[in-house]
C-alpha cells in the first residue's frame, strides 16, 4: 500500500472543498474525503497485519522514499509500524466523527470543513512520517488550523484561549526544533532520517542536552505538567468538532513524538529524566483529577479529566518497560476516541440546552434517551469500567508500571491509581446531575440525536468497545513496535 | 571585449535600456498613465525573463565589475520584485503625478543595486551604494502633498550620508591598513590587526545602517511610515534583499580569514536585532510601522544565516530574500491597496476585513504566515534553513532565542490575522475593487508563497550556484 495516499486524500479533499460553492456540497466532499480514508486506514490496517502474518519482519513496513531538499539530507520517507497504523486509525475514526458532528456549523460552513481537513493533513503526515523533518512540517502544519477553528467558531473567551493555545503549542515546536537540530549536528553524520539516525550511537552528552528540549517539546502537546494550562482553555472554548480534533488527535501528536522521538531515539537521555517525568506525570494524573471535580462546566470537566488521562500516557512512556509503553499507546488510542466521544455529546446537549453547566440540567434521559446513553457509556469507559477501552489501557499501563521493583515505581503507580477513584466520583457526579433527576420544563421540547451525531457516536462506541472486548488485536500491533522501542532502552 | 561587455553586463544594458526609454517617453507626447504602466510592467516583465538567459561569468574592468550564476540570480531576485511592485502598487502608480520619473528614480536605484550585487572592488562598492540610495530618497518624498512624506525623505538621506561617510572612512582605513581596494587582493593581506578592525566595524556600521541592523535602525520605523506604501515596500524588500547579498560577498570573501572576529559580532548582532525588532513590533498600531519593525526581525534571521560562514548559509540567504520578497510583498500589496482606497493604515482598522474582502484577507493571512514561519508555507522553509545553517556552528544558546522569537514574532502576526478573521466591527472596511494587475500580482505572489517551499528544486537550484 501507498502510504502517500494517506497525505494525498486529504490534499484533494481539501482542494474540492475549496472548488465547491454551496454549503451543502463542501460537506458531502468532506464526508466522502473522510469516510475514504477511513476505509484507507482499514485497508491499511488488515494489508499491515497481512504482511505480519507472512512473515514480514521489518521495522517500518510499506516504506516510501522521496527526494526532498538533498542539500539537507531531507527525504519525504514514510513508512509505518504497528504504533504509527493504530495512531492512523485513531485519527482515522476521529475525523470522520468530526465531520459528522459538525454537520450543523452554519458560519463559514466552507472554511471550517477546509480547516479540519488541514488539520487532519497534519496528523496523518506526522505519524507517518520517518523523516524528522517533514514531521516537524506536519507538525506544525496543525497548528494554525486549531488557532483558526477555535478563534473563529469558538465560545466564550476565544480570542484569548486561540491565542494561548497557538503560543503555546508554538513554544512547545520551538523546543522542538532545537532538539531536532541537536540531533541532526550531534550523530556522526547530518541527517534528519529516523531510521538512520535509530542506528546511530548519539553521544550521551547530546542525548542529555537534547533529550528535555524534545520530551517537553512534545509534552506540551500533550499536556505535560506543568505546561498544561492551554488545554482547559483550548478546549473549552473550542467549537465541538475542534474538541474532538484537539483532545483526541492534536494531544496524541506529542505523546507520539514523546515516545517515537525523545524516548526512542535517545535511550540514555530518557533513563536520565525518567524519574523526572514520573513525577511530572503522576503530578498531572492527580492535579487533573482533582481539578475536575471542582468543574462545574462540561467541557472543563472533560478538558481536565484529559490532562488527567494524558498523563497515562507520559507515566507510561516514563515507566520504560514494554507493557507500560504498550500501555502508553493503548492510552493514547483509547482516551483518543474516548475523548472525542465526550465532546461529540457535550456538544450534542449543548446544542439543544444551550447551556453547558452541569446544575442547570438535569433529567435529560427522558428527553434525550440515545445522547444520555452515550454519555453513560463514555463516562463509564472513562473511569476505566471493563469492557470498554479505558480499563485495557489503564491497566496494561499499571501492569507495566508495577514490573519496576523499586519503592520510588510503586509509590508513583500507586499515586495514579488513585486518579481512579477520584475520576469516578466527578464522572458520575457529573453524568448523573445530567441525565438523572427531575427535568426542567424548558427541556421538555428538546429532540434527541439526528442521523449525523449517532452516526459519529457509533463509529467511536464501536472503536471503543472492540478495544474494551477484544484487545488482543490492538495489542498485537502495538507490542512489537514497542519491543523495538524497549530494545533500544535496553541498549541491545 | 565588447562581447564579453555586453554579455556579462546584460542585466545592466537592459535595465539602463528601459530607464533611456523611459526618458525619451517623458520628453516626448503626454501619455496616459494606464497605458505607460502596462507598457512598464511589460518590459519589467521581459527584464526578468531575460536575466534567466545568457548567464556567464567573468570579471570586467579590471576586477571592478564580477558576475556570475548565483549573482545574476540575486538580480533575477531583485528583477522579480520591481515587477511585482509594479503590479501591486499599480491603482496607487496610475494616480500618481510624475508615473515616469517614479520609475526612472526606481530603476536608477535597482541598477545601483546590480552593480552593488556585481561590484568587485570597494570603490564600485561605493559608488554603487550611492546610486542604490540617493534616489530612494527622492522617491520617499513621492506623496507630494504629504508633510510626513518630505520628512521621512529627509530623514532617510541624513542617515544615509551619514553612514555613507562611516563607510567611506572605513573603505579609507581599508586602504591604508592594506593597500589595495580590490575584493579579490584584500584576504591575503588581512592579519586582523587592530587598524584593519577598526576598519572592518566602520565598514560593517555602513552596512549594519542601510540593512537597520539593532542599535543602527532607528531611522527605519519613521521612514517607512511616511514613504508612500510602494516606496516603503521596496525599502523593506528589495534595498534590504540587495545589501544582505552583497554583505555575503563582503563577509565570506573579502573578510573570510577575519571570521573568528565577525562571528561574534554577527551573532550578537542578529540576537540583538531579533529580540528588539520583536518587541517593537509588538506594539505597533499602524501596518507599516508593524512591517517595519518585523521587517528588522526578519533581518536579525538573515544574519544568523550569514553568521555560518558556509555554502549552505549562501543558499540559505538567497533562498530566504527570495521567499521574502514574494510574503512582504503580498503583505505590503494589501496594505497599499486598502490605504490607497480608504487611506486606513491601522491595524484596528482591519477588524472584520474577512466579512468585505475575502480574498485580500486570505493573501494577508498567508503572507503572515509565510513572513512567522509556519508550514506549509514557504517561510517555513526559509527561516528552518536559516536556523539550522546558524546552527552548524553549533552556537545553541543564540539558536534558541531565536527560537523563542518565532514565537513572539508569531504572536504578533496573529494579531492582525485575529483582527481580519476573528473580531467584530460593525463598520468593516467595504468591499474593495482590486485593479486587475494587482490581482495578478497577489496571485503570483501566494503561488510563490505556498510553491517555493515545496518545491526542492528551487533551493538546490540555488544550493548548485553557491557552490560554484
Amino acid at each position: 500500500m501507498n502510504l502517500t495516499l494517506l497525505i494525498l486524500l486529504p490534499l484533494l479533499t481539501a482542494v474540492v472543498i475549496l472548488l465547491v460553492r454551496s454549503g451543502v456540497q463542501v460537506k458531502w466532499s468532506a464526508l466522502m474525503g473522510a469516510s475514504v480514508q477511513f476505509i484507507l486506514a482499514l485497508i491499511l490496517f488488515f494489508a499491515f497485519r497481512k504482511e505480519r502474518a507472512l512473515g514480514n519482519e521489518a521495522q517500518m513496513l510499506f516504506e516510501i522514499q522521496y527526494k526532498w531538499f538533498p542539500s539537507w539530507h531531507i527525504s519525504f520517507h514514510l513508512g509505518v509500524d504497528g504504533i504509527s497504523v493504530a495512531m492512523i486509525l485513531l485519527t482515522a475514526f476521529v475525523v470522520i466523527a468530526g465531520v459528522l458532528v459538525s454537520w450543523n456549523v452554519e458560519k463559514m460552513t466552507k472554511e471550517f470543513y477546509l480547516l479540519l481537513i488541514i488539520l487532519s493533513l497534519g496528523a496523518y503526515g506526522f505519524f507517518i512520517s520517518l523523516d524528522l523533518f517533514i514531521l516537524f512540517f506536519f507538525l506544525e502544519i496543525a497548528v494554525i488550523p486549531k488557532y483558526l477553528l477555535i478563534g473563529i467558531w469558538g465560545s466564550g473567551k476565544k480570542e484569548y484561549a486561540a491565542n494561548k493555545l497557538a503560543l503555546m503549542l508554538m513554544g512547545g515546536s520551538a523546543l522542538v526544533l532545537v532538539g531536532l537540530l541537536g540531533l541532526y549536528f550531534g550523530g556522526n553524520e547530518n541527517t534528519f532520517d529516523l531510521l538512520l539516525l535509530s542506528k546511530m550511537q548519539i553521544p550521551v552528552v547530546v542525548q542529555k542536552i537534547c533529550f528535555p528540549l524534545l520530551f517537553v517539546g512534545f509534552g506540551v502537546f500533550t499536556a505535560l505538567f506543568p505546561f498544561h494550562t492551554w488545554v482547559p482553555d483550548g478546549h473549552s472554548s473550542a467549537p465541538t468538532a475542534g474538541s474532538m480534533f484537539l483532545a483526541g488527535i492534536s494531544m496524541k501528536l506529542g505523546g507520539y513524538g514523546c515516545l517515537r522521538v525523545a524516548t526512542y531515539l535517545m535511550p540514555e537521555g530518557a533513563k536520565e529524566y525518567a524519574n523526572i517525568i514520573i513525577v511530572l506525570s503522576a503530578i498531572a494524573i492527580l492535579y487533573g483529577a482533582f481539578a475536575t471535580m471542582m468543574q462545574k462546566d462540561l467541557k472543563y470537566i472533560n478538558a481536565y479529566s484529559s490532562v488527567s488521562h494524558c498523563g497515562f500516557v507520559l507515566l507510561g512512556i516514563g515507566m520504560l518497560t514494554k507493557t507500560a509503553i504498550a500501555g502508553a499507546v493503548m492510552q493514547m488510542v483509547s482516551h483518543g476516541l474516548m475523548t472525542a466521544l465526550f465532546f461529540a455529546v457535550i456538544g450534542m446537549v449543548y446544542e439543544r440546552t444551550h447551556t453547558r453547566e452541569v446544575n442547570e440540567m438535569g433529567g435529560l434521559i427522558k428527553v434525550m434517551p440515545f445522547i444520555t446513553t452515550v454519555l453513560f457509556i463514555v463516562g463509564l469507559c472513562s473511569l476505566g469500567l471493563p469492557g470498554l477501552s479505558g480499563f485495557v489501557a489503564e491497566m496494561t499501563i499499571f501492569m507495566g508500571s508495577w514490573q519496576n521493583p523499586d519503592p520510588f515505581h510503586r509509590i508513583a503507580t500507586i499515586a495514579a491509581c488513585m486518579s481512579i477513584v477520584v475520576t469516578a466520583v466527578y464522572i458520575l457526579r457529573a453524568i448523573g446531575k445530567t441525565a438523572m433527576g427531575p427535568i426542567h420544563d424548558r427541556y421538555l421540547l428538546l429532540e434527541d440525536a439526528k442521523w449525523n451525531e449517532k452516526l459519529a457516536a457509533i463509529i467511536l462506541i464501536a472503536g471503543i468497545i472492540a478495544i474494551g472486548i477484544a484487545p488482543f488485536w490492538l495489542n498485537d500491533l502495538i507490542t512489537p513496535a514497542a519491543d523495538e522501542i524497549m530494545h533500544k532502552v535496553a541498549g541491545k | 571585449m565588447l562581447n564579453d561587455f555586453l554579455l556579462l553586463m546584460k542585466s545592466e544594458l537592459a535595465l539602463a535600456f528601459i530607464l533611456f526609454l523611459l526618458l525619451i517617453l517623458k520628453v516626448g507626447k503626454e501619455i496616459a498613465n494606464e497605458r505607460l504602466l502596462a507598457l512598464i510592467q511589460i518590459l519589467l516583465l521581459g527584464n526578468f525573463i531575460f536575466g534567466f538567459f545568457f548567464i556567464e561569468s567573468g570579471t570586467l574592468f579590471g576586477g571592478m565589475f564580477a558576475t556570475n550564476g548565483l549573482i545574476a540570480f540575486q538580480k533575477s531576485i531583485i528583477s522579480l520584485g520591481i515587477y511585482l511592485i509594479s503590479l501591486l502598487f499599480s491603482d496607487w502608480l496610475k494616480k500618481t503625478e510624475h508615473l515616469p520619473e517614479f520609475f526612472i528614480l526606481l530603476l536608477s536605484a535597482v541598477l545601483g543595486m546590480f552593480f552593488l550585487i556585481s561590484s568587485g572592488n570597494l570603490l564600485m562598492f561605493y559608488l554603487s551604494l550611492e546610486l542604490a540610495t540617493i534616489p530612494v530618497a527622492a522617491m520617499a518624498n513621492f506623496d507630494l502633498d504629504k508633510k510626513i512624506s518630505s520628512e521621512a525623505s529627509m530623514k532617510m538621506i541624513l542617515s544615509s550620508a551619514l553612514s555613507s561617510g562611516v563607510l567611506l572612512f572605513g573603505i579609507s582605513l581599508i586602504y591604508g591598513a592594506t593597500g589595495t581596494i580590490s575584493f579579490d587582493q584584500i584576504p591575503a593581506l588581512l592579519d586582523g590587526n587592530g587598524l584593519q578592525t577598526l576598519a572592518f566595524v566602520f565598514l560593517f556600521t555602513a552596512f549594519a545602517f542601510k540593512l537597520s541592523i539593532v542599535p543602527f535602525h532607528l531611522w527605519t520605523a519613521d521612514v517607512y511610515e511616511g514613504s508612500p506604501m510602494a516606496v516603503t515596500s521596496f525599502l523593506s524588500v528589495i534595498s534590504k534583499g540587495a545589501i544582505a547579498f552583497i554583505l555575503l560577498t563582503t563577509l565570506y570573501k573579502v573578510f573570510a580569514p577575519m571570521h573568528a572576529l565577525w562571528y561574534n559580532m554577527v551573532m550578537l548582532l542578529s540576537v540583538i536585532t531579533m529580540v528588539v525588532g520583536n518587541l517593537f513590533a509588538l506594539r505597533q498600531q499602524n501596518i507599516k510601522r508593524f512591517l517595519a519593525f518585523s521587517s528588522i526581525a526578519q533581518v536579525g534571521f538573515i544574519l544568523l544565516g550569514i553568521s555560518s560562514q558556509s555554502i549552505e548559509g549562501i543558499s540559505s540567504v538567497v533562498y530566504f530574500v527570495l521567499i521574502y520578497v514574494f510574503s512582504n510583498l503580498a503583505a505590503f500589496g494589501v496594505a497599499g491597496a486598502i490605504s490607497q482606497s480608504y487611506g486606513k493604515e491601522l491595524i484596528e482598522d482591519y477588524k472584520g476585513l474577512y466579512q468585505t474582502n475575502p480574498f485580500i484577507s486570505w493573501v494577508l493571512a498567508l503572507s503572515l504566515f509565510s513572513l512567522a514561519g509556519i508550514p506549509p508555507t514557504a517561510g517555513f522553509f526559509g527561516k528552518l534553513f536559516l536556523i539550522t545553517a546558524g546552527a552548524s556552528k553549533g552556537n545553541y544558546f543564540f539558536i534558541v532565542v531565536a527560537a523563542l522569537n518565532m514565537i513572539v514574532s508569531l504572536y504578533y502576526y496573529l494579531r492582525i490575522v485575529r483582527a481580519v478573521f476573528m473580531d467584530k466591527n460593525d463598520q468593516p472596511i467595504a468591499k474593495i475593487n482590486l485593479d486587475p494587475s494587482t490581482k495578478l500580482g497577489m496571485i503570483i505572489c501566494t503561488a510563490g508563497i505556498i510553491l517555493i517551499g515545496l518545491l526542492s528544486w528551487v533551493y538546490d537550484y540555488i544550493t548548485s550556484l553557491s557552490i560554484q
